[in-house]
C-alpha cells in the first residue's frame, strides 16, 4: 500500500498519462469502478472480482478478492463501487441480494468487511455518499432502497419505491441530502436521505425501465437518465417540475450513462443489448455521437471516466471478458465520416437538398434555385462554440420547387366539387365533367370523358337523322380519318370546343395533343372516333346540339316513365330518405337514377333502328358505326384500373358512378368497394363532406352505402334541466318531464322530431311542415322566422 | 398520392366500433363480453381457451392482443406459415384442440391443404424448424447457437432473423398454450368427438370451432356464458353485413374443407374410413422424433449444461430489447402479459406466485441468484408440485392432469390463475433460451 500511494502522488502531479490498452479478464465483467486517484480499477462480475493497477503501458493484476474454494453467491457482483474518499473501501451489490463491503486494509486474504443481507432480491446498485465516509446506499429489485451506516450492523433507513424494482441510485454531487433513484416502471424519484417516509419528487422519465441515472458533476440541477426505450434524457431539476432539456436517441437500450469530466455537455453511454460500442455524446448535438469507441466484441457492461478531472481516459469492462482503457484521441469520430447531405420532400412536393458548400459551388452547371438569395436569411449560422468540438460544416441548401399547378391537390378539390355525378342525362354529365377537367388543365381526363360519352351514347345519336348522317359520313372516310387526325384533328377539335367554352387559353392546344395520342394508344377504335370528331367539325357541332335536345326530351319522357317502372331499385336501400326533410336531395335522388335508366332504356328501344341501319349500310365494311356499348366495357374497365393505379381514384369512381349499370358488372365488387373507400377517404381528408356523402349515396356497393348508417346517434339534452338525456328521447330521467313536445300539437314527439336550428323549437315533422306552409313564424310563438326547406 | 385504404378492414372496423358502442362497459362481465365481441368480430371465433381465461379479464385482454398480433398482424412471416408453425408447436404436445384450431385458420388464410398431410408435405423451410420446435418444447436448455446458425445459414431455404424471431415467439406461445389447455382440460372435450363413431363422419367437425356462428362452442362454454354472448350479438342488428361476410367465408371454407377431405380421401383410398379420420386427427404427422420428451434437468446438471442465470440474461434487460428489435412491438405485448399475470388479483400470496414461477423456471434449468429454493418446498405441497411439473413439462392431451387435493375448495378462477402462471413462466423460459441463443449467434 505504501508503494502504491507513492506512485499515486507521482501520477497526480504529472497528470495522468497512458495509451489505449486492454487486458483479458477470466470472466465477463458486470461493473467497474476506479479509486479516487485513478491508479487502480476494480472489476466485478459473476465470476470475477479483481483489482488492476493502471500502469503506463498495461494493466497489472493487483489483487483477487474472490477467495475461498467454493465462493458463495456473495461474490457474484451486479455492481461495484470504490469509495471516493476512503481508498481502502469498496462496496459490491450481490446478485443474491447481499450488500457487501470490503476493506483492502485488512491483513487477511479475505477482505470482506461487512455483509448486509436485508434485501430480498438482487441488488442492482450500490452508491457511496460522495463526501460522507460511512454512508452507503443500495437499490434492489425488491423495490427498496436502503441506507447503511458502515459503523452499524444494519441499515439505518429504508426507502420504499412502492414495489417497483430499483435500477439505479445516485447521490447528488452537490446536494448533501439528495439522491435520485430510477425504476423499472420508468419513473425517477428524488429522495431526501433524512426523510425515508416519502419521496420529495417523482416524475416519469422513460417508457419502460430506467436503467441508469447520473448527476452532472458540476451543474447541480442536471440529471441524465438512460432507459430501455433507447433514449438518454437530461433533466433540469432546479425548477419545480423536472424539465427535459436534452434528449439523445441512441440505437439500443441504454445501460449506463456517465457525464464526461470537464466537458459540460458531454456524456458517455453504453448499451445492454445488441450494440457493443461506447458512445460519447454532445447533448446539444443529439443526432450523431461525438466520439465512439468500438473495441469491444460483446456488450459493454461498465464504463467509468478514469479521473474525476481528466476527460481523456475512459475505462470500460465488457461481457467479452476484457477491460479497456480508451484514449479519447483514439476514438472514432462519426462526424468525420458522416455525409452532411440531406434530401427531403416538402408537403407540397418541393424538394430540398442540402450538401456541403464545396460540392455545390464546384458544380458550375447547377444553378441554385431561382431567387435563392431571398431565402438565405432563414438559415442562421450557428456561432462556432469553442466548447462544442464538433467539426463545423456549412452546407448549401437548394430548394427545387415543383410546378405548383401540377402537384397541388387543388385540382382534386375543384374536380370533386365541380363534377356532376348524377342529376342529368348521361351525355350532359360527360360533357360537363369533360369541361371541368379541361378547365383544370387535365386534358387527358377531359378527353376520356368525351370519349366515354361517345362510346356509351352512340345508340342515342343514331336515332336522330343528324347523327345518322354524321356517322354514315364517317363511315365513308374511314382511312382518312385516322390519317388526318394527326395533322389537323387536334387543332380543329379544339376549335370546336372553343365554341362551346369561351375564354380558354391556347394552352389547351398543346395539352390536347399529348392527351389524345396518349389515350389513343390504348385503343384504336377510340382513335378513330376521336379523329372523326375533329374531321366533321361543323357537323359535329350540329350533332351535339341535337344530342342535347334529344337528351333533354328523352329524359323528360323517361323520368315520367321511370316513376313507376323502377322504383324499387332506386329506393330500396334508402327508404328513410322519404322522411328526410331535405327535399332537394330527394329530388336529386330521383334524377340521379333517371339517366341510368334512360340510358338503358334508350339502348333497348334503339336496338331495332340500329339493326336496320346496319343492314342498309352494309356497304361500309371497314368499321361498323354502332358498336354496342358493351363492346367498350373491357376497354373502359382497363381504363378505370389504369386511373386507379395512377392514383387518380377520383376519375375511376366518378366514371363508375356516371356510367352506372353500363360498367358496373364488368368490375368485381371488391375492386369497386376498394375504389369507393379510397375516394371517400380522400374526400374526407379534404373535408369535402358533401361530395363524400353524395358518393356514398350514389354507390351501389352495400358495404359503402351502409357507411351512411354509421354514427347516426344524436345526443340530446333535456329542454328543461339542460342535462343529457340518457335512454329515451322523449322523457328525461332527471326531471321526469317530457322533453320533446311538439310546438304545434303539444304532444310528446316519439319518432321523427324536426326542429329549427335558429330557435330550437320544433315538433312532429308533419305538423311543422303544415304549419310553415301557412305561417313564416315559429309555431312556439317565439317570433323567430323559421324556415323549412 | 396514396389512396389505398385497407378494403377488408374498413367495414369490419366500423362494425366493430358500433358493436362496441352498444355494449355498456361497466364491470368485469361487460369487459369480458366486450373482449369476446372484439374477438368474434375480428376473427369470427371465441375459442375455448379464451372462455376459460374469461375469469381474468385483465389478463385475457393482453393475451388476446398478443395472440392476435403474432398470428394476424404485421410480421415478416406469411399468414399460412404462422398457423402451420402453430400446428407444429401444438403437435409436439399432442394437443388436438390447438392443432384443429390452427388447421382451420391455416386453411382460412389460404394455406395449401396438402401441407396438412404432414410435415413431409410442408416446404423445407418449415421442416427446418422442426428441430428447434422439438428442443424448445421439451428441453429448452438444449437450444444452442448452432441451431440458430443452421437456420440462418444462407441458402435457398434460409430464414431471416426477423422471421426466425417471429417463428420462435409463435412456437413458445403455442407450447405454453398447450400447457394451459392441458391444465384446464380443454382438450379432453375434443378427443372423444374427433375419434367418434366408426363409419359415419362425426357430426361435429373440429374446423367449426373456429367459426363464430356454429353451435360448437356450446359444448365448451358454460351455457350461460354462451347465451349472454349470443344475446349481445343479436341485439346489434347492424352487423348484417358482418354476418354475411362470416357466412361467405364459412362457405368458402367449407368448400376448401371438402377439397381437403377429397385430397385426404384420394391419398388414402385404401384406408378404412375410420382410420382415415383418426389419421387426420393424429397430430404426430407434424413432428418427428415423437419419443423426445422432457428429461429432468437436475439430473443432467453434471453434464456440461450450465444453469441459466436470470441475472445474466433476463427478460427485462435483455430478452425484451432483442425481441423488440427484431419483431417490433412484440416486446411490449409480451411484457404486458408477464406483468399482468403476476399482478392479477388473486387469493394466492405473492410469495406463492413467485414460488410457482421460479419452480417452473427451475425445472427448465433457469435459476435466480436471489431466490431461496427452499421456499418452494415450504410453499408448494408435493401434489401441487407434481401437478405444476406435469402441466409445464408433460402437457399431453392423452392424459388428464391429476389435480392436487388441496384444490378442492378453490374456485375455478384460482385454478385457472395457477395455470396462467404456468403458461407464462414456461413462455418466458422458452423465449429466454431461444433469445439467448440468438444473442450468442449475433455476437459470434
Amino acid at each position: 500500500m505504501e508503494k502504491m500511494s507513492r506512485v499515486t502522488t507521482a501520477l497526480s502531479s504529472s497528470g495522468v498519462s497512458g495509451r489505449t490498452m486492454f487486458c483479458h479478464l477470466d470472466a465477463p465483467a458486470n461493473a467497474i469502478s476506479v479509486c479516487r486517484d485513478a491508479t487502480q480499477v476494480v472489476v466485478a462480475g459473476r465470476n470475477i472480482f479483481k483489482i488492476y493497477a493502471l500502469e503506463e503501458e498495461q494493466f497489472v493484476e493487483k489483487l483477487n478478492l474472490r477467495v475461498g474454494r467454493k465462493p458463495s453467491l456473495n461474490f457474484s457482483c451486479a455492481d461495484v463501487m470504490w469509495h471516493q474518499m476512503e481508498e481502502n473501501l469498496l462496496a459490491t451489490a450481490a446478485t443474491n441480494g447481499a450488500v457487501v463491503t470490503w476493506n483492502l486494509g485488512k491483513p487477511s486474504r479475505n477482505k470482506q468487511d461487512q455483509l448486509f443481507t436485508e434485501h430480498k432480491r438482487t441488488v442492482n446498485k450500490v452508491c457511496f455518499h460522495p463526501t460522507e465516509v460511512y454512508m452507503l446506499l443500495s437499490g434492489s429489485q425488491d423495490g427498496f432502497m436502503k441506507c447503511f451506516d458502515l459503523r452499524k450492523k444494519e441499515s439505518v433507513s429504508t426507502f420504499s419505491g412502492q414495489s417497483e424494482s430499483v435500477r439505479d441510485v445516485q447521490f447528488s454531487m452537490k446536494d448533501y441530502f439528495t439522491f435520485a433513484a430510477s425504476f423499472e416502471n420508468g419513473n425517477v424519484q428524488l429522495w431526501d436521505i433524512r426523510r425515508p417516509d416519502r419521496y420529495e419528487r417523482m416524475f416519469t422519465a422513460h417508457t419502460g425501465p430506467v436503467f441508469c441515472c447520473d448527476w452532472h458533476p458540476d451543474d447541480r440541477g442536471w440529471l441524465a437518465t438512460g432507459g430501455r426505450d433507447k433514449m438518454v434524457k437530461v433533466w433540469d431539476m432546479t425548477t419545480n417540475r423536472a424539465k427535459e432539456i436534452y434528449c439523445v436517441q441512441t440505437i439500443a437500450s441504454v445501460a449506463r450513462v456517465k457525464w464526461r469530466p470537464e466537458r459540460k455537455f458531454h456524456l458517455a453511454t453504453c448499451s445492454m443489448m445488441v450494440d457493443h460500442n461506447i458512445y460519447v455524446w454532445d447533448v446539444r448535438r443529439p443526432f450523431i455521437p461525438f466520439a465512439t469507441f468500438e473495441e469491444h466484441k460483446d456488450v459493454t457492461t461498465g464504463i467509468v471516466w478514469r479521473h474525476q478531472h481528466d476527460p481523456h481516459f475512459l475505462l470500460s469492462g465488457s461481457k467479452d471478458s476484457t477491460l479497456y482503457q480508451h484514449m479519447f484521441k483514439d476514438a472514432t469520430r462519426p462526424v468525420d465520416k458522416a455525409n452532411p447531405e440531406g434530401l427531403c420532400f416538402g408537403l407540397f412536393g418541393d424538394l430540398a437538398f442540402a450538401a456541403k458548400e464545396s460540392l455545390i459551388s464546384s458544380d458550375a452547371n447547377r444553378k441554385p434555385y431561382p431567387g435563392g438569395d431571398r431565402r438565405y436569411p432563414i438559415f442562421f449560422f450557428k456561432k462556432p462554440d469553442p466548447t462544442e468540438q464538433f467539426a463545423h460544416v456549412s452546407s448549401a441548401l437548394s430548394v427545387f420547387e415543383t410546378d405548383l399547378d401540377s402537384n397541388r391537390m387543388d385540382w382534386f378539390v375543384k374536380t370533386a366539387q365541380l363534377y356532376l355525378l348524377s342529376g342529368k342525362p348521361f351525355a350532359e354529365l360527360c360533357d360537363h365533367n369533360a369541361k371541368v377537367a379541361r378547365e383544370l388543365k387535365r386534358p387527358q381526363v377531359s378527353t376520356t370523358w368525351t370519349m366515354l360519352k361517345i362510346m356509351f351514347s352512340d345508340p342515342a345519336n343514331l336515332t336522330t337523322p343528324g347523327a345518322n348522317h354524321n356517322l354514315s359520313k364517317l363511315g365513308s372516310l374511314p382511312l382518312m380519318n385516322s390519317f388526318s387526325m394527326k395533322e389537323m384533328g387536334s387543332g380543329m377539335g379544339t376549335e370546336s370546343r372553343l365554341e362551346r367554352s369561351k375564354g380558354e387559353s391556347r394552352q389547351d392546344n398543346i395539352h390536347l395533343e399529348p392527351g389524345n395520342s396518349h389515350i389513343s394508344n390504348n385503343n384504336e377504335e377510340n382513335e378513330e372516333t376521336e379523329g372523326s370528331e375533329g374531321q366533321a367539325e361543323y357537323m359535329f357541332g350540329d350533332a351535339e346540339l341535337d344530342d342535347d335536345d334529344l337528351y333533354s326530351m328523352e329524359h323528360d319522357n323517361q323520368a315520367e316513365e321511370q316513376e313507376y317502372t323502377l322504383p324499387q331499385e332506386a329506393f330500396q336501400l334508402r327508404h328513410e330518405i322519404m322522411d328526410n326533410p331535405s327535399a332537394p336531395e330527394h329530388l336529386q335522388q330521383d334524377k340521379a337514377d333517371s339517366p341510368h335508366v334512360s340510358g338503358n332504356e334508350a339502348e333497348v328501344t334503339c336496338l331495332t333502328p340500329i339493326e336496320s341501319f346496319s343492314l342498309i349500310s352494309i356497304s361500309q365494311p371497314l368499321f361498323s358505326p354502332h358498336l354496342p356499348a358493351s363492346f367498350f366495357c373491357p376497354i373502359v374497365r382497363e381504363m378505370l384500373s389504369y386511373y386507379a393505379e395512377q392514383g387518380d381514384v377520383q376519375m375511376a369512381v366518378s366514371v363508375l358512378i356516371v356510367l352506372g349499370d353500363r360498367i358496373r358488372k364488368e368490375i368485381d365488387d371488391l375492386t369497386q368497394e376498394h375504389w369507393y373507400m379510397s375516394y371517400i377517404d380522400l374526400l374526407q381528408r379534404f373535408e369535402l363532406w358533401n361530395v363524400s356523402n353524395e358518393v356514398i349515396k350514389l354507390s351501389t356497393c352495400s358495404a359503402i352505402t351502409c357507411l351512411n348508417q354509421t354514427s347516426t346517434t344524436l345526443h340530446i339534452n333535456c329542454s328543461n334541466c339542460k342535462r343529457p338525456m340518457s335512454n329515451k328521447g322523449w322523457i328525461c330521467d332527471r326531471c321526469h318531464q317530457c322533453a320533446s313536445v311538439c310546438a304545434v300539437c303539444h304532444h310528446v314527439v316519439k319518432g321523427l322530431f324536426v326542429w329549427c336550428q335558429g330557435c330550437s323549437h320544433g315538433g312532429h315533422l308533419e305538423h311543422i311542415m303544415n304549419w310553415l306552409k301557412s305561417s313564416a313564424h315559429c309555431p312556439a310563438g317565439c317570433g323567430h322566422l323559421c324556415e323549412y326547406t | 398520392m396514396i389512396i389505398c385504404t385497407n378494403k377488408m378492414e374498413y367495414p369490419l372496423r366500423t362494425q366493430c366500433q358500433r358493436v362496441q358502442k352498444q355494449v355498456m362497459v361497466n364491470g368485469e362481465k361487460e369487459r369480458v363480453s366486450l373482449l369476446f365481441m372484439k374477438a368474434l368480430v375480428s376473427t369470427g371465433s371465441v375459442d375455448a381457451v379464451s372462455q376459460q381465461m374469461a375469469s381474468h379479464p385483465q389478463y385475457l385482454e393482453s393475451f388476446l392482443r398478443t395472440q392476435h398480433y403474432i398470428l394476424h398482424m404485421d410480421g415478416p412471416l406469411p399468414l399460412p406459415y404462422r398457423h402451420y408453425i402453430a400446428i407444429m408447436a401444438a403437435a409436439r404436445h399432442h394437443c388436438n384442440y390447438l392443432v384443429y384450431l390452427h388447421s382451420a385458420q391455416f386453411l382460412r388464410v389460404g394455406g395449401d391443404p396438402l401441407w396438412l398431410q404432414g410435415l413431409e408435405a410442408a416446404p423445407p423451410r418449415l421442416r427446418l424448424l422442426d428441430h428447434i420446435n422439438k428442443v424448445l418444447a421439451h428441453q429448452p436448455w438444449l437450444t444452442a447457437c448452432s441451431h440458430i446458425q443452421t437456420l440462418l445459414k444462407s441458402g435457398e431455404q434460409c430464414w431471416s432473423l426477423a422471421e426466425l424471431v417471429q417463428a420462435v415467439v409463435i412456437l413458445a406461445h403455442c407450447h405454453s398454450l398447450c400447457s394451459f389447455v392441458f391444465g384446464c382440460d380443454t382438450d379432453s372435450d375434443f378427443v372423444p368427438l374427433s375419434k367418434s363413431p366408426n363409419g359415419t363422419p362425426p357430426t361435429f367437425c373440429p374446423f367449426d370451432a373456429a367459426n363464430g356462428n356454429t353451435n360448437v362452442p356450446q359444448s365448451l362454454a358454460t351455457p350461460s356464458e354462451h347465451k349472454t354472448r349470443r344475446r349481445s350479438l343479436d341485439s346489434s342488428c347492424d352487423i348484417v353485413c358482418l354476418k354475411e361476410r362470416i357466412q361467405k367465408s364459412q362457405e368458402e371454407r367449407e368448400k376448401r374443407e371438402e377439397r381437403l377431405l377429397q385430397t385426404q380421401t384420394l391419398q388414402q383410398t385404401d384406408m378404412e374410413e375410420e382410420e382415415e379420420m383418426i389419421c387426420f386427427a393424429d397430430p404426430t404427422r407434424f413432428i418427428t422424433d415423437p419419443d423426445f420428451c422432457y428429461q429432468e434437468f437436475a439430473r443432467r446438471e453434471e453434464d456440461h449444461f450450465q444453469v441459466f442465470r436470470v441475472q445474466d440474461y433476463s427478460w427485462e434487460d435483455h430478452g425484451f430489447s432483442l425481441v423488440n428489435r427484431l419483431y417490433s412491438d412484440i416486446g411490449h405485448l409480451l411484457d404486458d402479459r408477464f406483468r399482468s399475470v403476476t399482478t392479477l388479483p388473486s387469493l394466492h400470496s405473492p410469495d406463492l406466485k413467485r414460488a410457482i414461477w421460479n419452480y417452473i423456471h427451475c425445472v427448465l434449468g433457469i435459476r435466480y441468484d436471489d431466490y431461496d429454493y427452499g421456499e418452494v418446498n415450504q410453499l408448494l405441497e408435493r401434489d401441487l408440485k407434481l401437478y405444476i411439473k406435469a402441466v409445464a413439462c408433460f402437457p399431453d392431451a392423452t392424459k388428464t392432469p391429476v389435480c392436487p387435493l388441496s384444490w378442492a375448495p378453490l374456485k375455478t378462477s384460482e385454478r385457472i390463475h395457477v395455470n396462467l402462471l404456468i403458461m407464462e413462466a414456461r413462455l418466458q423460459a422458452e423465449l429466454l433460451y431461444a433469445l439467448r441463443a440468438i444473442t450468442q449467434y449475433m455476437i459470434a
